[in-house]
């Protein structure tokens, strides 16, 4: 891997290899929570949390994990700041906790925190990580929140809806297409949301769905060259 | 045995995992692409799921709970996942290697896929008792298999088409998810 500025580390996570929107991980949280603004920000605030912990934790033990049952390792480090944060949002925030239900527990099988500290925690310094863990993990949020932008916008008319600052959309909030809420809305918001940035930063469509067929990510050759869907 | 027959229909119909519940979506996108693929794989998640089902419910109600140590769940569960898989894959390939060849490789896709963490924590989070943790166990795995092939079957009339460039590969993938997942509606009306 070539050398990379500390810069450059933080923001390549947020634009150029955005984890959820350029690589195309962690799908299931991205379709799944992202009703509100509200849910999606929560879900994003606590993976970027976990990914935070994870790449950290990862980096400082990389000499001591035998390289043979690295994935093991990774698993109960990622799993460990899963529950942590699961029992914090239970204990402070109850009903973000009641509306993520079981997408609380699933980080622990997102592709992304496991691919990031095979791809990156496991191979450079601390501070690199903790960079390459808050830059994918803001990557992760903002597209949680895009998603939850345009589905709430679409689907219920409002805005910020459950924060105090719920804005409501006059004509849309009486005449909601309630199919954005549904899960249908869920892969035709993320289609188009997808298709866009296709059109305005004018890249070529990714065709596969990169690393994130292999759901032991991390493991295969595409991710260990650096770039989960790449080879597309 | 009604009770059975509902979980089984809510699992596969009107709570389909991938279609509605919205787990195990990398693996439905990315292996999707044959029919042959989809049903390997289909094939391999139903079995890993039932095994998952058969070994979390006594693992939670008979070691963590009277240790209360419930908070250790995800951990245990995910390890107890990936265990299995690694067994299970070593005795195929000794006992049925032809069964192998089949499945092996959809094997080790399999240890993150969310939803078999996601079927075990459902049937702790429904109060499933054994056997009903058993029939949901297998029929969230046929329900897998079967929104596997069907996208399968769409994907194969829909691949040649002419879309506009900056819907091509997964964006158009992604509708045709949609659509699907649409006509799943329809039978949320059976849970009455």
């Amino acid at each position: 891997m070539a050398k990379q500025s500390n810069i450059k580390i933080l923001t390549k996570g947020i634009f150029k290899e955005n984890p959820a929107l350029v690589t195309l991980l962690g799908m299931c949280p991205l379709l799944a929570v992202t009703t509100t603004i509200y849910n999606g920000f929560g879900l994003g605030l606590a993976t970027l949390f976990v990914m935070v912990m994870a790449n950290v934790t990862i980096s400082l033990l990389k000499k001591i994990i035998p390289s043979a049952v690295r994935l093991p390792c990774f698993i109960v480090v990622i799993t460990s700041f899963v529950t942590i944060t699961e029992l914090l949002v239970k204990a402070y925030a109850p009903e973000l906790y009641a509306k993520l239900g079981i997408f609380l527990p699933l980080i622990a099988a997102n592709c992304i925190p496991m691919g990031r500290a095979e791809v990156f925690a496991s191979r450079n310094s601390v501070f690199k990580s903790l960079l390459d863990g808050i830059g994918m993990g803001l990557g992760f949020l903002l597209a949680l929140v895009l998603m939850g932008t345009v589905r709430e916008a679409l689907g219920s008319g409002t805005l910020f809806a459950g924060t105090d600052f719920m804005i409501t959309i006059p004509w849309v909030h009486e005449n909601p297409m309630i199919v954005f809420l549904l899960p249908a809305g869920g892969f035709f918001a993320l289609s188009l949301i997808i298709a866009a940035l296709n059109k305005i930063i004018n890249r070529p469509p990714p065709l596969s769905v990169g690393c994130a067929s292999c759901s032991l990510n991390g493991a295969c050759a595409s991710c260990q060259t650096g770039g989960a869907g790449k080879e597309a | 045995m009604k009770e059975f027959a509902f979980i089984f229909i809510s699992a596969i119909l009107i709570n389909n995992i991938v279609l509605s519940k919205f787990m195990g979506i990398c693996s439905f996108l990315g292996v999707s692409q044959q029919i042959k693929s989809s049903l390997g794989m289909g094939a391999a998640v139903t079995f890993v799921m039932a095994l998952t089902g058969l070994i979390t419910y006594p693992v939670y109600y008979y070691i963590l709970v009277p240790m209360q140590m419930e908070y250790m769940r995800t951990i245990s569960f995910i390890l107890i996942i990936a265990a299995l898989v690694q067994i299970v894959e070593s005795l195929i390939k000794k006992l049925f290697p032809p069964l192998y060849r089949s499945l092996g490789i959809y094997l080790a896709l399999i240890t993150t896929n969310c939803a078999v963490l996601g079927v075990a924590l459902i049937n702790l989070n429904e109060e499933y008792n054994f056997a009903q943790s058993m029939v949901n166990s297998i029929a969230t795995g046929l329900a897998y298999t079967l929104a596997l092939l069907l996208f399968a079957g769409i994907r194969i009339r829909t691949e040649h088409s002419e879309v506009p460039a900056a819907f091509r590969g997964v964006p158009s993938t992604l509708i045709s998810a949609s659509i699907l997942a649409l006509s799943f509606v329809g039978f949320s009306g059976l849970a009455g």
